[in-house]
């Protein structure tokens, strides 16, 4: 009860920022509309709608990461946490209080992709329910990294650190704007031993039906899911016993 | 009964002691001012007190509980309003005191007591339905204090509550806490020497993490020989110093 208080709390703090909606909705948006405006000009088969979505989709959680790293460094900024700390709510509590609330707005800004993606000529299938399902543990790996980084930097270190490092590092390893092979060598060695082209080919793997491809993709997310959301544990909890 | 009771409570960072051994009571219902220059150890002590930092050493007991082994309990008893206005900005101010009444695990039925009590308390009615962070310095600082006040704390802490406000909105809060006395106990630190004059009961004044003195303004006033409080402060603490 008192962590779901605290998540509605976040959850507000949230929705209610008019930048968070025009980056984390509009921006996936105008990107999924330019680059089809571009595909039905000169076709190149990376940015065709099947195979595009998939990694607007996972582009997009790049803004959960900037979203929660902000609403936390500004709380550890303005004093909210420390006032919360002198009350029962327990350290589970904040960790999920952060967390939770993550989750449906990354889901809602996949379905809205895909909703637009629909509209521009994506066939349905069953695929893009199991597609928007799959971009949960993908979106833990994101807010994971926002958690971590919201225990460690200040609101405005955040901004450069999560903003502009983290989603141009995300986008350039990710294979979603150019194909990896025609980079190759240590670069394309680096992007695959990083999660975010994994992420990448496994909502396209499930999108596409190719099931048997996906166990690789999703081993890779979720180990570096739960390892950056153990290690924005340990950093949350040394913030708050530093308070 | 005594509100709180420190014994020895300590707290060093690596080479610095900020809080050196401090033996302090303060009675129910008392108001207690806490003064010193910048680095004196006001925040740390208050923060030792309500369980934000552990002490290196020595213990406190607020109300009779231990801060060291007893925290839920005496998290249970007190309130922090922070130095900071620590508001939940996009949130308006009903909100924010919803909030509060939801972490502190309150029914529907007396979170909207305590919601409507501390507004009307407060002033708040007119502003409810604004966005925290919208509101001006004092407002937000009022609000601040109404979250503090809805778990009904015995023990308050109200850590720089006036600082950047202006003459006026300084004076309103003066009237919230002078209403408040005698009702729970409050700890307030400032650096306001006519605050902590015009609100304490008592007044501890620290310095380099000790407690220098402990009285009354008068009494302090007439240790140091002075007739203004700002100069026996003044005289204390560089007394102190040499």
């Amino acid at each position: 009860m008192r962590m779901l208080t605290f998540a509605r709390r976040n959850t507000k703090e949230i929705l209610r920022d008019p930048l968070n909606l025009a980056f984390g909705l509009g921006f996936p948006v105008v990107l999924l509309l330019l680059l089809s405006a571009i595909q039905a000009s000169i076709p190149v088969p990376l940015f065709e709608i099947g195979h595009l979505t998939p990694g607007i989709t996972v582009f997009g959680l790049s803004f959960m990461t900037l979203f929660s790293a902000t609403i936390i460094a500004r709380d550890r900024s303005s004093a909210l946490l420390q006032r919360l700390y002198t009350t029962p709510l327990t350290a589970a509590d904040f960790i999920l209080g952060y967390t939770l609330p993550m989750l449906p707005i990354s889901a809602a800004q996949c379905l809205i992709c895909y909703a637009l993606a629909l509209a521009l000529g994506l066939g349905f299938t069953v695929n893009i329910l199991w597609a928007v399902l799959f971009i949960l543990p993908v979106s833990l790996l994101y807010i994971g990294l926002g958690l971590l980084c919201g225990s460690v930097f200040t609101d405005k270190q955040v901004g450069g650190i999560c903003g502009a490092l983290l989603t141009n590092l995300s986008a350039w390893l990710s294979g979603i704007w150019f194909d990896l092979d025609l980079v190759g060598g240590a670069f394309k060695a680096v992007a695959y031993a990083l999660p975010f082209v994994h992420a990448v080919e496994l909502e396209r793997a499930v999108l596409s039906g190719s099931w048997s491809g996906i166990g690789p993709h999703l081993a890779w997310v979720l180990g570096y899911g739960l390892l950056t959301i153990a290690a924005a544990i340990a950093l949350f909890l040394r913030q708050m016993r530093k308070q | 009964m005594d509100a709180i009771v420190t014994k020895g409570l300590t707290k060093r960072y690596k080479d610095l002691t900020a809080v050196d051994s401090l033996d302090l009571t303060i009675r129910e219902g008392e108001l207690f001012s806490l003064l010193g220059v910048n680095g004196a150890g006001k925040t740390t002590t208050i923060k030792m007190l309500s369980c934000l930092t552990q002490p290196t050493a020595g213990d406190a007991l607020l109300c009779g509980r231990s801060i060291l082994t007893d925290t839920a309990a005496v998290k249970a008893l007190i309130a922090v309003s922070p130095q900071e206005t620590a508001v939940a900005p996009n949130l308006t101010v009903r909100e924010n005191l919803e909030l509060m009444c939801g972490v502190h695990g309150f029914s529907k039925v007396k979170q909207a007591e305590k919601v409507r009590e501390l507004t009307e308390l407060l002033d708040l009615g007119r502003i409810s339905g604004k966005k925290a962070g919208k509101l001006s310095g004092g407002w937000q600082r009022r609000l601040s204090i109404a979250m503090a006040l809805i778990s009904e704390p015995r023990v308050l802490f109200l850590d720089e509550p006036t600082l950047g406000l202006d003459v006026l909105a300084r004076s309103d809060l003066w009237d919230i806490i002078r209403s408040l006395k005698g009702k729970i106990t409050i700890i307030l630190t400032t650096h306001y020497m006519e605050e902590a004059e015009a609100l304490s009961d008592r007044i501890g004044i620290m310095g380099s993490g000790r407690l220098l003195r402990c009285a009354t303004a008068a009494e302090l006033m007439e240790a140091a020989g002075a007739d203004k409080f700002e100069d026996a402060f003044v005289r204390i603490v560089k007394g102190a110093a040499k």
